[in-house]
């Protein structure tokens, strides 16, 4: 059902884990896409940057856990994963232990990504 | 031009998907094409046939109504989203033994993979709300 010449897409992740329905959203976004071989790429940044935080526990929410859900990303294919540097410096937090291995862009870096994807859908 | 929409924004909260409305309305006078207009999250209330809005503001399902009438666009509502926010088309309310249909027959329902179908089909992909 998806047109032959596929379109980059670049999912820019500005919502915080828990804050709002929109993180998940954003996220099964990213697997609908790889479901369909659609080259995807996530760039968290703002608040969005907390997804990457260790050792998230929802249990006493209810909810599922995010962190479990982005460790699980590799596994369909989902692997061009970048964060805001910046906004990681902000919340201060080490990327290492992060559940899934994001990789750290400078402004500069930020512009470029956009400019090498088709479609930017923005969250 | 080839236009896809992803509206993500509550019709009762905020201007983002009225002004998505206007630009679809906007897209086709200049004579482009829409392939779609995608609702996600809380964008999927844009589709009640029951929200009440105040007499003395404007409709906020009207604009969306009349795209799908009169200019034939694809409006489609996330089926997960649109099922947290009690967004259901009659098969939906059938299926899960609901007492109604929440959704004006001018949306359907689908999955992620018409948002994904969206964007490749289209030059642009513009993102309302979020």
């Amino acid at each position: 059902m998806v047109a032959a010449a596929p379109k980059r897409l670049l999912l820019l992740i500005r919502h915080s884990p828990y804050g709002s329905s929109l993180a998940r959203a954003s996220l099964d976004v990213a697997l609908a896409a790889a479901a369909f071989d659609q080259p995807v790429t996530l760039l968290f940044a703002g608040d969005g940057v907390l997804q990457l935080l260790p050792e998230q526990d929802t249990h006493a929410r209810g909810v599922k856990n995010i962190g479990r859900l982005l460790a699980s990303l590799p596994l369909y294919g989902i692997e061009q994963v970048y964060v805001d540097a910046q906004a990681v410096a902000h919340y201060q937090f080490a990327l290492d232990t992060a559940p899934l291995k994001a990789v750290p862009l400078d402004s500069g870096q930020i512009s470029e990504m956009f400019r090498n994807h088709d479609q930017l859908l923005g969250f | 031009m080839i236009y896809s929409l992803l509206v993500m924004s509550s019709p009762a909260s905020g201007q983002c998907a009225t002004t998505a409305a206007q630009f679809a309305r906007a897209v086709l006078a200049r004579g482009h094409s829409i392939k779609r207009v995608f609702f996600l999250d809380k964008g999927t209330s844009s589709g009640s046939a029951m929200a009440v809005f105040p007499q003395d503001e404007a409709d906020r399902l009207a604009p969306w109504v009349e795209l799908a009438e009169q200019h034939q666009v694809e409006l489609i509502l996330c089926i997960a989203s649109a099922l947290k926010y009690g967004m259901l088309d009659a098969t939906e309310a059938q299926r899960r033994e609901k007492p109604a249909a929440t959704v004006h027959p001018a949306f359907s329902v689908s999955g992620l993979g018409q948002l994904v179908e969206a964007a490749s089909a289209a030059d642009r992909l513009i993102t309302f709300g979020g």
